[in-house]
């Protein structure tokens, strides 16, 4: 190969934000030679994370989840991140940049630097207890402000500035139960993006909310106390309001400070000023994000800086990318308040016509601009209800066909005309993909789920806005291509999981053969047998070992015990809550030493014995049983454990007696069967020592009661379980849970674990609150029920079939030979023997 | 191929056919030999079908294929009873022994017949591969 080829040119990104994660991505995605060895200079200690998603951080999202992309990205082959250096020069003649007090040349420089939050030159505005809103170090502190205040009364907040971020700010703090008050100098709300009548819904909504709205007002001065501290706020009028914290949220300017020192031009209102391809004048020289003025103005919203990104990607790889102008459509949730903007929203084009439909009382208001001949939909408002908004947004430019105020109307909403958008209608305006792509990479590109065209378009992928009409594309195209749209559990049967779970307990039926009489064909396999032995299983249905049931086991629920890889079982007694007596840990010790079994601690809190052949199962049982222990059903698809920390009853900290609760919980839901391992985990404080955000199911203890978690997971997928319903009662809590569970035995796919169940069930998280939580489907009592019925009819499985000789005759070796021992398991334990305890083994030291 | 019946030289009895869970298997010892068996249910026919092959899972290398997971897999033509091994999921044809999610490896298969109410399974020369 020759020399030139095998020296990378060096790129030098200055700014590690969601542009520049962006750039390094498509960068590195499409440069398969390796031409580029790529650094990247970020100020933040963090890797590029979803700044969009901040104020998740208060509804108790990790800072680690917000991360952007794959963590692997910052280990591949030529990139580099560099945390907490900031660069402090740009030097474009050596071109170089100096950072960490070294000089790092480059062949191409990209400036992605971002904005600053602007704070008005108001007296007292950097007093402590004065806050801005744009990193996570800021909302760090902002909520460690807000929520360490030992005050006999709420913590009272003022956020400056009544747009996007002012009123996602306000939902922060009155999420945290700070009474809150938003202060726009505008005469109404989200003055850029809805109008007065979109601006006058919007107040009504929030100070539904309990939020204060003072418009047309303009702040003179914040005070501090005697302790230095901000405690009032003057306005321009006179009036005056007692505050704990302010929050500014009055616009951003561009960080285009290093660009001005190193002489490149910057745009009046500033900004780096780039041309279409987001050059700079000076060669080499790009800027990129929030921190670009290109065509003449700078854009404060992800999308923009995202195609950009992309042309700088394919500039560098010698392509000829250019900038296609922007879209300035944002819908978002504040407050839990839908408002959507999009297109000409305030009927600037000549002739254009507005459709209004205003419900006061509800606070909804609604607004279309169309063409002088209203056929063409230019733009619109919703405030209220914006679930017109993934739909009516790519039909921009587009005739609207039917009668326009349909689409205004509640029940209209959603009808979505998926099939006849065009092609070239953008679908996801975050990452600028159109219709086209979608339908592109269902019939060309062979994805055949919403996930594989998310991973293969990124559509969906940032605000997650557009996902319902993505989702009804890929549904669409894969039926026209002739891919039914299957969800069935396997070749028997045409059903998938939930629906199965419904027609057997609507319909009542009791056995296998007569579910897959009706339901199926063939005698079944090992994907829907035990989807069906679980269905029965979670309806009450019979033991594991009755005739009927029994084939359709699984051999670890056969037999009750782990199958591992040399033949041999492991065995799990129950530790409710991890409490043990020093009895019973001599009592599972005796047992494991007389039967030579290897032991190991679970990261369940309980004790696993290995080695176990089918036939000692039985003996092993009965000296367990007889010592009071019970199944621990590590075998099934079931409850697992409820992890818990030692709690108020020994903890300094501790708020709640968690391991009490723990043990409630793990007790009554002993048994339950689901569509995969269910595990929960109760902490005694904030402190959260039993980790149970990362379970299926995690509660944590508060000064008024228990806040709990859902959809957590460890595994191959970690995930952080979402905040679900805070400071409940013990009573609150345990039926929270109990109809969660349900509804999750109940709609879940085979194999799906909560939180998968949780990102695909239609509405999210949200729409199972209102299931769980608010009863809309009016199915809270037969959950509650189906509740009821599980734990009455709980019985421990193995002490049933050690006191049924006909089950317990199961449990041979050989059924012609039941003395003779199969040489053919247990290698584990003689090839590994200096790592077994018992009798004849060592144990390691 | 399989042991045919008549180069069967004896026949162990190993268990009255009552003692056998309907679409479950037991592992037995045929000569020394770990065979797994399996009892179907009655397909219409009224004759009672039991299958046996090697107990030894291939893939695991543990004796395992009595405790898998009866099933069928096809329609019509290509309809076939299987048994799935418990350890990685790989599906056998019980008829065959043929391994039909990795093809070319087999399961030996042992002739099976019923006297006085009781499961009998022929051996002779040893059993023999594809
Ligand atoms: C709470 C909130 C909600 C938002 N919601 C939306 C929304 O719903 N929709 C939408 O489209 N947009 C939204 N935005 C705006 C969006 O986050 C930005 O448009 C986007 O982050 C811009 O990306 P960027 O890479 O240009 O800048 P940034 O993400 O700000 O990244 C710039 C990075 O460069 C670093 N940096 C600056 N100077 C230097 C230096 N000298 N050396 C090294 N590093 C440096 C900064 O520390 C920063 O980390 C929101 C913003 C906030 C704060
Ligand atoms: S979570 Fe809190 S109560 Fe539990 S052990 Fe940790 S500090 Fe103590």
């Amino acid at each position: 190969m020759d020399e030139q080829h095998t020296v990378r040119r060096r790129l030098v990104v200055v700014g590690g934000g969601m542009v520049a994660h962006r750039l390094v991505e498509a960068l590195t995605d499409r440069d398969l030679d390796g031409a580029w060895q790529v650094d990247v200079f970020a100020e933040e200690s963090r890797p590029p994370y979803d700044r969009v998603a901040l104020t998740s951080f208060f509804s108790g999202r990790d800072p680690d989840d917000l991360l952007l992309g794959e963590p692997e990205l910052w280990h591949r082959d030529g990139v580099r991140l560099h945390t907490n250096a900031a660069v402090q020069r740009i030097d474009t003649e050596r071109r170089e940049v100096h950072a960490r007090g070294r000089r790092f040349p480059y062949d191409a420089l990209v400036i992605a630097t971002g904005s600053y939050p602007a704070v008005p030159p108001v007296p007292g505005s950097d007093l402590p207890g004065a806050f801005v809103y744009r990193t996570v170090d800021d909302v760090t502190e902002l909520r460690a402000w807000a929520t360490t205040r030992h005050l006999k009364r709420p913590v009272r907040g003022a956020v400056v500035g009544g747009g996007l971020l002012g009123l996602e700010a306000a939902g922060a703090l009155t999420a945290m139960g700070v009474e809150t008050t938003v202060v726009e100098f505008a005469p109404r709300l989200m003055p850029i993006q809805v109008d007065e009548g979109g601006g006058e819904g919007l107040r009504r909504l929030i100070e539904k909310l309990g939020v204060n709205v003072r418009t047309a007002t303009a702040t003179s001065k914040v005070r501090a106390g005697s302790n230095g501290r901000v405690n009032r706020m003057d306005f321009a009028d006179g009036s005056k309001l007692p505050v704990d914290l302010v929050v500014f949220a009055t616009g951003v300017r561009p960080r285009d400070e290093l660009a001005r020192e190193a002489g490149l031009p910057v745009g009046d209102r500033g900004g780096v000023v780039v041309d279409e391809t987001c050059a700079t004048g000076t060669p080499d020289v790009y800027a990129i994000g929030e921190v670009a003025c290109i065509e003449g103005r700078t854009w404060g919203l992800v999308a923009p800086g995202y195609t950009m990104a992309e042309i700088v990607a394919d500039r560098l790889l010698g392509g000829s990318a250019t900038f296609p102008g922007a879209d300035t459509s944002t819908k978002l949730k504040l407050l839990g308040v839908d408002v959507a903007s999009f297109g000409d929203a305030f009927a600037e084009s000549p002739g254009a016509l507005e459709v209004v439909y205003a419900d006061p009382v509800a606070g909804a208001y609604k607004k279309l601009v169309l063409s002088d001949d209203a056929q063409t939909l230019l733009g619109g408002v919703l405030v209220g209800d914006a679930s017109a908004y993934a739909s009516l947004r790519p039909m921009v430019g587009q005739k609207l066909g039917a009668d326009p105020t349909a689409w205004l109307l509640p029940e209209g909403a959603s009808a979505a005309p998926a099939a006849d958008l065009p092609d070239a209608a953008n679908v996801c305006s975050c990452n600028n993909v159109s219709a086209g792509a979608i339908r592109c990479a269902v019939s060309e590109e062979g994805c055949t789920d919403l996930a594989g065209v998310k991973a293969c378009t990124k559509a969906g992928t940032s605000c997650g806005s557009c996902l319902p009409l993505v989702k009804k594309l890929v549904g669409s195209e894969l039926e026209k291509s002739g891919v039914a749209v299957s969800n069935a559990l396997c070749e028997h049967f045409e059903l998938s999981r939930a629906q199965l779970f419904d027609v057997v307990r609507v319909q009542d039926l009791g056995t296998f053969s007569e579910i897959l009489e009706r339901h199926g064909t063939g005698r079944g396999c090992d994907i829907c047998r035990p989807v069906v032995a679980s269905i029965l299983a979670s309806l009450g249905t019979g033991h594991v070992l009755d005739r009927d049931t029994a084939r359709l086991q699984d051999t670890n629920d056969h037999v009750m015990a782990n199958l591992q890889k040399d033949g041999t079982y492991s065995v799990v007694p129950r530790v409710p809550g991890g409490e043990i007596t020093p009895q019973g840990l001599i009592d599972i010790g005796q047992v494991a030493s007389d039967f030579g079994l290897y032991t190991k601690i679970t990261g369940g809190q309980r004790i696993d014995l290995f080695g176990a052949r089918i036939e000692q199962l039985p003996s092993i049982w009965q000296r367990l049983v007889d010592a009071g222990f019970e199944s621990g059903h590590a075998y099934g698809k079931a409850l697992r454990t409820v992890k818990s920390c030692v709690g108020s009853q020994w903890c300094r900290y501790g708020v709640q007696d968690s391991v009490a609760l723990a043990i409630a919980l793990e007790l009554r839901y002993r048994g339950l069967r689901s569509p995969h391992k269910i595990k929960l985990g109760v902490s005694g404080c904030a402190r959260e020592c039993a980790e149970a955000r990362s379970k299926d199911v995690g509660v944590i203890a508060t000064e008024h009661g228990w806040n709990v978690y859902v959809g957590g997971n460890g595994g191959f997928t970690p995930r952080h379980a979402q905040l679900f319903a805070e400071d409940l009662s013990t009573d609150d809590l345990v039926r929270t849970i109990d109809r969660f569970l349900m509804y999750y035995v109940r709609t879940a796919d085979r194999l799906q674990r909560t939180a998968a169940w949780v990102e695909e069930h239609e509405g999210g998280l949200e729409a199972i609150a209102d299931v769980v939580i608010d009863d809309s489907l009016g199915i809270g009592a037969d959950l509650d029920a189906a509740m009821a019925c599980h734990v009455d009819g709980y019985v421990d499985e193995w002490a049933a079939t050690l006191a049924d000789p006909e089950k317990r005759a199961q449990f041979v070796s050989f059924v012609n030979a039941p003395d003779t021992q199969d040489d053919g398991v247990g290698g584990a334990i003689d090839n590994r023997g200096t790592v077994i305890a018992g009798p004849t083994l060592e144990v390691r030291r | 191929m399989t042991l045919t019946p008549d180069r069967v030289t004896t026949w162990t009895r190993i268990c009255p056919v009552d003692r056998l869970i309907p679409e479950r298997g037991v592992a037995a010892l045929v000569d020394s030999e770990p065979v797994a068996v399996f009892l179907l249910d009655d397909d219409g026919s009224g004759e009672v079908r039991v299958h046996a092959v090697a107990h030894h899972d291939p893939f695991s290398n543990a004796n395992v294929m009595a405790r898998g997971i009866i099933g069928s897999v096809g329609t019509g033509e290509d309809y076939r009873d299987t048994v799935a091994s418990p350890m990685y999921k790989q599906v056998f044809d019980l008829a065959t022994g043929q391994c039909l999610t990795e093809p070319g490896v087999c399961l030996s298969v042992y002739p099976v017949r019923l006297v006085d109410g009781h499961v009998e399974i022929g051996h002779g020369a040893p059993p023999s591969g594809p």
